[in-house]
């Protein structure tokens, strides 16, 4: 019984790192319908730039955790500026095949920075956060990814549901041509999605560096467990990509712990086909609303 | 130029795509607070006109090649449309087009858009002051909404940018006979009230001259004809081939061969 308490919050803090992960994911395909196969990189990014700031430039943990989220925030503003901006109007398979080109050039950069050796940051997060149940017990770090996942997903809720910029980001979404002619900027829209995508990624890197350790390997492969999370919430919801999130982390956990580890990383997949059989659109995607 | 003109087309030409001419030399003049209207067949022209004027050609490849766009005493042809619709002109785009996804009260907050850390809340009582039908439906997806609702909801989100030029793209289009009639007055009130100037384009001559000041009718990307809306109403031509009427004021009938003829002077 414990055992399988242990494992449902592990699955539950892997499976919020994994939606947080998917939530910038999600923000780029709703604003601009492009996927982003670069994402696991801006992951990678996050976590090298925190361990710089933090191991070279030994910066106070928090001052160092704030730099990076605006490095990344500006990192995604770049590269929207540089390599999205110019491709506005051309069929969307060039810019996905952008991405993919964008995600090898930067793992190239980071392992030529970084090297492929597996980096720990040094231990930091106050041992009181953990919480003793029993014989249960979840490290801190567990308990900071649920928090922050639970903190952004509502942040990002009230923000599309309530603010201008959030409104106009879903219009945009919506009608690229209608939010054009109600005069919404819709370049600005594209860059900031990718400048919170890339912040949102960073920080999930950060998270994710803390509990594996730190690898360009390791966390750019994370990208790519981003597409059966947010393909099972549906490409286009925020909420769904949490929810997405945890079921795959929990999937995780459970087949490592009572199947087989070297499983782990199959079965979601599998998991995947046959929900995309019964709703293709995912769990909580948009159902096409036709009109005749 | 006269004082009291908004808006001048002068002699302008739209291509798309490097190749395909649209627009052949189209001018046209847009007095301060008048409605006018633009009458043509399919493919005359009319929408590639509005959107030469509010910007919306560049997504879709197009360009204005030639000719002149006066508004206000600067040229705006080619300019992007954050510019354009910044200086109040907002275009109401052909088929309603709403966003689906949202309510109808984050449809309209979108017409924010031009201007910043405005309060919007007295711009949404006009709105709903003008369309009542829209505020119980407040809260409701647009994409469950009927076309009448649409098309007051995307005249509506045009409204709360407060425009000073309102381009109308066929707003009576696939609208029961009923709610066109009743949109057309909420037009002529919105002009007669706010004091905004309208172009508007239509297929529904009879009920776009009725609102009408002036009018101009296109075909093949040219104008072929201009005046005042009464005017118009009476010359024979736009009797017959846009009011559906014969040139004695009967309905026409397979027997009057002669109009084939007529048409193609203009062609």
């Amino acid at each position: 019984m414990d055992f399988l308490i242990q494992l449902l919050v592990n699955g539950i803090s892997i499976g919020f790192l994994y939606g947080l992960a998917a939530m910038g994911f999600v923000m780029i395909f709703k604003s601009s319908s492009v996927l982003n196969f670069a994402h696991g990189e801006l992951l990678a990014a996050g976590a090298f730039i925190f361990l710089t700031l933090v191991t070279w430039a030994k910066l106070p943990i928090f001052l160092a955790f704030v730099i990076t989220l605006a490095g990344t925030f500006v990192l995604g503003f770049v590269i929207e500026r540089l390599f999205l901006r110019p491709l506005i109007g051309e069929p969307l398979i060039y810019v996905i095949m952008l991405t993919v080109g964008l995600a090898s050039i930067f793992k190239g950069l980071m392992l030529l920075i970084w090297g492929g050796n597996l980096y720990i940051y040094p231990d930091f997060l106050p041992a009181h956060l953990s919480i003793q149940m029993g014989s249960i017990n979840i490290p801190p770090v567990y308990v900071i990814s649920i928090v922050i996942g639970l903190l952004f997903l509502t942040l990002f809720g009230f923000f599309f549901k309530f603010s201008s910029q959030g409104i106009y980001m879903r219009s945009v979404a919506d009608n690229q041509t209608a939010s054009l002619s109600l005069g919404v900027n819709v370049r600005r829209v594209f860059a900031l999605s990718w400048a919170i995508a890339a912040l949102v990624a960073g920080m999930s890197g950060i998270i994710l560096g803390i509990i594996n350790g730190i690898n360009v390997h390791d966390l750019s492969s994370v990208g790519l467990k981003v597409f059966p999370v947010v393909i099972l919430g549906g490409l286009d919801s925020i909420g769904g990509a949490i929810v997405g999130g945890l079921i795959i982390g929990l999937l995780e956990t459970f087949t490592g712990g009572y199947l087989s580890p070297s499983l782990r990383d199959v079965v979601p997949y599998i998991v995947l086909v046959f929900i995309l059989l019964v709703r293709p659109y995912g769990l909580f995607g948009l159902v096409e609303i036709e009109r005749v | 130029m006269k004082d009291n003109t908004l808006l001048q087309l002068n002699n302008i030409s739209v291509v798309y795509s490097d190749v395909i001419q649209v627009l052949k030399g189209v001018s046209l003049l847009v007095e301060q607070n008048k409605i006018v209207s633009l009458l043509g067949s399919n493919g005359a022209g009319k929408t590639t006109t509005l959107k030469a004027i509010s910007g919306l050609l560049k997504p879709e490849n197009g360009k204005v090649t030639d000719g002149t766009l006066m508004y206000e005493g600067k040229e705006i042809q080619n300019s992007a449309p954050e510019d354009i619709t910044r200086m109040g002109i907002i275009q109401v785009l052909e088929g309603r087009q709403p966003f689906k996804y949202l309510t109808i009260e984050e449809n309209l907050r979108v017409g924010t858009a031009t201007r910043w850390g405005k309060p919007y809340k007295k711009d949404m009582e006009l709105i709903y002051d003008y369309f009542p039908p829209l505020v119980k439906r407040k809260k409701t997806l647009a994409g469950y909404c009927s076309g009448g609702e649409l098309q007051m909801l995307v005249i509506g989100r045009a409204l709360i940018a407060h425009p000073k030029l309102l381009l109308l793209d066929e707003p009576s289009l696939g609208l029961a006979p009923l709610v066109v009639k009743e949109i057309f007055k909420i037009i002529r009130r919105i002009n007669e009230e706010q004091g905004t100037t309208i172009i508007l384009v239509e297929q529904n001559a009879n009920m776009a001259l009725q609102i009408a000041h002036y009018g101009y009718v296109m075909e093949n990307g040219k104008i072929v004809m201009e005046g005042k809306a009464d005017e118009l109403k009476k010359n024979p031509d736009v009797r017959e081939f846009y009011l559906g009427m014969g040139a004695s004021g009967l309905t026409k009938s397979y027997k009057d061969v002669k109009a084939y003829k007529r048409r193609k002077r203009w062609l």
